[in-house]
């Protein structure tokens, strides 16, 4: 059913990422899916990485640990962003359609008050993306 | 590729370049955590620190405005009396410095890495400069400065009965002359509009992008000063540079901010008979401070790129106006010769000891200096954040000179027309206004009035909100320990602290003077930080030099 699995990954936050990283990941199994992790980062030095490059490689090594740890075929893709903190949403709308995606698995915080103001990003994605989008909490 | 990759495999940036090996993890001082509903990712204790004396300021100067006006009054008159020598003598010598890089082999270290790329194209990444860099005081000062200084200077010297001048005029007048006059009053202005303002940020600029992008340390202040401070530049030294260039950007955008607002008032007085008073001023700085919110929320590509580049566009519309239907000519080769006479005043102008002219050095060019200090962090740290691809030598030749030339243009047209109006037409509205009328008054007697003063009180207004989100975005960068993907609700509290900063400054006994002296005042230590900076900017230089 499903053949590209995208999960926008929190490279600082990778531990918060377990559940949603295994439900892709058995999902995958299911369909025989490749899941696509998707980082964005800033262009200035970050907790993760010096440059947008060495964040690129670190997402691939993150990938392939996945592939080996979960027996999956995984890839990789990076986007360095001019403001992620705005702009976190429209990027990940735009990989979607780069990485040829036909599900989105992500993960999300339980909703608050303030979500009313700044939606969360996951339950922006999935108002606005035109594939489906599973939303782990 | 750099052999300076250490164990745990960090690659260089894009091509070679020399990264700083330290433990120091960016946020590792921060607190990050959930108050009530909004997430939080901020330094401590530049965040705290910050904060709260801006909070407590805030409440003094409301709950005891002349105790707080005086104090104002009195730091102005001290710093700018005993340290006017000092502003002078260290906006040369920032001058001097980025004229060196430029010819020095270091010009060819690439800001990124050797092979990285510019993110914004030139006409993007100008707008975005100038929006940053000046816009409001171009607006404020385009007509009236030239204009008070031609006044001051033809009024020639005066001298009061102690010996000391009581006159305004910059150097020495030109009593009765009106060439010369006019030649001296474009002179000084383009002395406080072009290379000295343009290298103290360029100076800045350098520092961060160059920090950050070659050496990988976080995007603060206290990055640059990683060759001198070494690890202690995590600690206590670093924290107090951060909380200095917070307070510097803080009082410059509020002085800016007030100048905006007080100009926008004059002008909406003119064109729609609004009162002048400090409650419209108010009114203004808080729906303008709403719509700055707006762009806040829309990020650095949505809003303000998209802004600067209307305004740009806008100014430019304005500034073919004057030129066209104003007395062109006059204003062609006016250009040039302001440009000749700004030259061959240099020299004396920014000759920092034994100077006659001291209501002009102390009251224009210190206070100047002062505020250009006092926003370099700001603007210097969104030039860096633009800047990301270029070259040192493309760099500063951009940051520099092109400015500068547009500066000079502007004003030679703006407050050339002025003065025009005057000499050609004996119209004298402009001259006799008050400074921030004086532009109105100059577009008055030309054609299409009340529609080119509601583009410059648009000009005005936009411009606020572009320096007042990118002041926002530039003080929680530094608040949160160098993190640009903070979250969202801690840049609009700063910008909702900026626009309070402003009003409360404005409503204070002495307005607009105190906004002036409180940049002033956070201008001078912010003064010192910038010399070491230069000497930080030379040794990381060099190292890069070494690894191409």
């Amino acid at each position: 059913m499903f053949e590209r699995i995208m999960v926008p990954v929190d490279l600082t936050h990778a531990e918060r990422l377990e559940k949603a990283l295994l439900c892709a990941a058995d999902l995958a199994a299911h369909y025989g899916a490749t899941v696509i992790y998707v980082g964005v980062t800033t262009e200035q030095p970050s907790a993760i990485a010096h440059t947008p490059k060495e964040y690129a490689e670190k997402l691939s090594a993150f990938a392939a640990d996945q592939a080996a740890l979960r027996g999956i075929s995984t890839e990789a893709k990076a986007y360095a962003s001019h403001d992620p903190s705005i702009d976190l949403d429209p990027t990940l709308l735009k990989a979607m359609g780069e990485v040829n995606a036909d599900l989105v698995v992500m993960a999300s915080h339980i909703p608050n008050i303030a979500d009313h103001w700044w939606p969360a990003n996951g339950g922006s994605i999935a108002t606005e993306a035109k594939i489906s989008v599973m939303l782990v909490r | 590729m750099s052999d300076t990759s250490d164990d745990q495999g960090i690659p260089a940036p894009e091509g070679s370049a020399d990264i700083i090996e330290t433990d120091y993890v960016i946020g590792q001082d921060n607190i990050e955590k959930q108050i009530g509903p909004f997430g939080l990712d901020i330094h401590n204790p530049v965040f705290a620190i910050s904060g709260l004396a801006v909070i407590v300021f805030v409440f003094y100067t409301l709950a005891l405005p002349e105790q707080a006006g005086s104090v104002f009054s009195w730091l102005f008159d001290s710093v700018t009396k005993g340290f006017d020598w000092f502003f002078l003598g260290a906006a040369n010598i920032f001058v001097i410095f980025c004229l060196l890089l430029i010819v020095t082999p270091v010009g060819s270290v690439r800001l990124g890495g050797a092979d990285a790329t510019p993110d914004y194209t030139y006409a993007g990444w100008f707008a975005m400069l100038f929006a940053a860099g000046m816009g409001i005081g171009l607006m404020f000062y385009g007509v009236s400065e030239p204009m008070s200084h031609f006044s001051s200077s033809i009024g020639g010297v005066a001298m009061g009965e102690n010996g000391v001048r009581t006159d305004w005029a910059p150097l020495g007048g030109a009593e009765g002359n009106e060439e010369a006059a006019t030649r001296l009053a474009f002179a000084a202005t383009i002395f406080h509009w072009g290379l000295h303002p343009w290298a103290i940020y360029a100076v800045v600029a350098l520092a961060l992008a160059l920090f950050s992008y070659n050496k990988g340390l976080p995007l603060t202040i206290r990055s640059a000063f990683y060759p001198i401070l070494g690890e202690r530049v995590w600690g206590w030294p670093g924290h107090i540079i951060d909380v200095l260039a917070v307070f510097a950007t803080l009082f410059g955008l509020a002085t800016s901010l007030g100048f905006g607002a007080t100009q926008a008032n004059a002008g909406l007085n003119e064109l729609f008979g609004i009162p002048v008073s400090s409650t419209t001023e108010v009114i203004l700085i808080s729906a303008i401070t709403a719509v700055a919110l707006v762009s806040v929320l829309r990020g650095l590509d949505g809003g303000v790129k998209v802004l600067s580049e209307i305004n740009m566009g806008l100014a430019f519309l304005l500034l073919v106006f004057v030129l066209l239907t104003g007395h062109t000519i006059a204003l062609l080769t006016g250009f040039v010769d302001y440009l000749g006479a700004y030259l061959q005043y240099l020299p004396a102008l920014s000759n920092p000891v034994g100077r006659e002219d001291v209501n002009f050095m102390q009251g224009w060019t210190s206070f100047y200096w002062a505020w250009w200090i006092s926003w370099s962090p700001f603007v210097g740290m969104f030039i860096a954040r633009v800047s990301r691809g270029r070259t040192v030598r493309e760099f500063i030749v951009c940051v520099l000179l092109i400015p500068s030339l547009v500066c000079v243009l502007w004003m030679s047209v703006f407050g050339g027309n002025a003065i025009q109006q005057v000499l050609n037409d004996g119209y004298t509205a402009a001259q006799d206004a008050d400074l921030p009328v004086k532009l109105f008054k100059m577009l008055d007697v030309m054609p299409l009035a009340s529609i080119t003063s509601l583009i410059g009180i648009v000009l005005v207004i936009v411009f606020f909100v572009t320096s007042s989100d990118s002041g926002s975005l530039v003080i929680d960068t530094i608040t949160a320990g160098g993190k640009v993907d903070a979250p969202v609700p801690q840049r609009v509290f700063w910008c909702v602290f900026e626009g309070a900063v402003a009003i409360v400054l404005l409503l204070s006994a002495g307005g607009l003077s105190s906004l002036q002296s409180m940049v002033i005042s956070t201008g001078l230590p912010f003064t010192i930080v910038l010399l070491i900076m230069c000497w930080a900017i030379w040794r990381g230089l060099t190292a890069e030099r070494r690894n191409t």
